[in-house]
């Protein structure tokens, strides 16, 4: 269960200062979508929980860990943190294989999402040896959630891991992600927006607009 | 004509040698250094960046004097190396080392920190949040990604030394078979009467060992980009 009740004061954001409440809670296994123009803070609300950002006030915590609390000081940095983040624009490495990307964040003991199941359910056997460089959007987005997963989140967090396709591909990925979600039973926090697709990933939606986070109708 | 003496021979060794240990010494220090202007601010951060751009701007006499008062062997750090380790850099090959390294450090650090300002650190907070903790993310993807500076500036230190004169003949003398390396010789040989014939072949061989070092490094950067892509 990801648990968080945050405040982001960002007077001075790129886009438009940005004073964002959030308080949700996230059982596993279910997706909470969530829905908000650009600038809305959503990509800072994601960065927050994985630890990139630190909120100016607030509780973020994941089962019995404590990952960020205002009061008691403490931030857990980034890779300190069992989160498997999904950007934007993929982020590969790109002097590495597939296969060492999705190597990379892998812990060295045992795991509980091995490398053979995900390379099956995201379709990306014939990949591994290829380099980011030889790979088209959509192919990168789903070695991107791969190696995401590969990290053993406790929690997984999709910051638009599809605004970079065109429908054709959106429409291609789109099943992967929901297969990704249903099989691992991650709480996963889908953040896009576009209505129709965080609709078709998520439980339940969210719309952050003027820093408040609302339920959807 | 092309025949090299025994001698010869030595002095070009020993340039090579000079060189390699030069690169060796710099590629931590330079690469740190790199690092630390590329991607911190911090208070005196425009007085460190033109501390060790000074080389560069200062004649190389110079630089050998201050070694000599630093290093040398009644210098302020030399007096306590000789007496603590006995340890004389001066009339030594290491102390043509120091001066070559000092020499050609704001290079090495000028091509390592633009390679470094190329790497983008969107893929640094990718590898962060993979588990990644700062010294790996460093080793692991901000490195790689910036190889080719640390190659050129390797290439650059390299050709630097085997060209330093100034602050070596200052600093470690023109002792031969110890500090006389190529350029200190050619200057040698041209104040001797005879010596015209074998400052050419030096001359020659300087340019020749000076082409390889690039057309090595052109090699390496090719199979690098190559094997990046």
């Amino acid at each position: 269960m990801l648990t968080v009740d945050i405040q982001i004061h960002q007077p001075y954001a790129l886009t438009s200062p940005l004073d964002l409440h959030a308080r949700f809670e996230l059982p596993a296994g279910r997706c909470l979508g969530i829905m908000g123009a650009s600038g809305s803070g959503k990509t800072t609300l994601l960065h927050s929980i994985a630890g990139l950002l630190m909120p100016s006030a607030g509780v973020i915590r994941s089962g019995d860990s404590l990952w960020f609390d205002h009061k008691q000081a403490v931030q857990l940095p980034p890779w300190q943190r069992p989160v498997g983040l999904v950007f934007q624009d993929g982020r590969l490495f790109p002097h590495m294989s597939v296969e060492q990307n999705l190597r990379y964040g892998m812990p060295a003991d045992l795991a509980r999402i091995v490398l053979p199941e995900v390379v099956d359910i995201l379709a990306i056997q014939p990949l591994l040896k290829r380099k980011p460089s030889e790979l088209s959007g959509g192919e990168k987005q789903r070695v991107a959630i791969g190696r995401a997963l590969l990290r053993q989140p406790s929690v997984l967090l999709m910051d638009e891991p599809l605004s970079g396709l065109d429908d054709q591909l959106k429409q291609q990925v789109l099943p992967y992600i929901k297969q990704v979600i249903a099989t691992f039973g991650l709480p996963t926090l889908y953040v896009s927006h576009v209505g129709d697709e965080v609709a078709e990933v998520a439980d339940e939606v969210f719309m952050l607009a003027q820093g408040q986070l609302r339920q959807a109708k | 004509m092309w025949n090299l003496s025994p001698a010869e021979l030595a002095i070009v060794l020993l340039s090579l040698k000079v060189a390699a240990c030069c690169v060796l010494v710099l590629l931590l220090p330079a690469i740190g250094m790199a690092w630390l202007l590329a991607r911190k601010q911090f208070w005196g951060h425009a007085l460190v960046d033109a501390l060790v751009h000074l080389p560069m701007v200062l004649p190389p006499v110079v630089l050998g004097y201050m070694l000599l008062v630093l290093l040398g062997r009644r210098g302020w750090i030399g007096r306590w190396l000789y007496e603590q380790f006995h340890i004389q850099l001066t009339f030594h090959w290491w102390g043509a080392v120091i001066a070559s390294a000092v020499m050609a450090f704001p290079l090495m650090v000028r091509a390592i920190r633009q390679a470094l300002m190329q790497v983008n650190p969107l893929l640094e907070q990718a590898a962060q949040t993979l588990g990644a903790s700062p010294a790996k993310t460093f080793l692991t993807i901000t490195l790689p990604l910036a190889y080719h500076g640390v190659l050129t500036g390797g290439i650059l230190a390299f050709s630097r030394s085997l060209g330093e004169f100034g602050a070596t003949i200052t600093f470690a003398g023109n002792l031969e078979g110890e500090t006389r390396t190529l350029p200190l010789a050619i200057y040698s040989l041209t104040q001797s009467p005879e010596g015209d014939a074998a400052a050419l072949r030096l001359v020659i061989l300087s340019v020749l060992v000076s082409v390889a070092a690039l057309l090595v490094s052109q090699w390496l950067e090719r199979r690098l980009l190559r094997s990046q892509r």
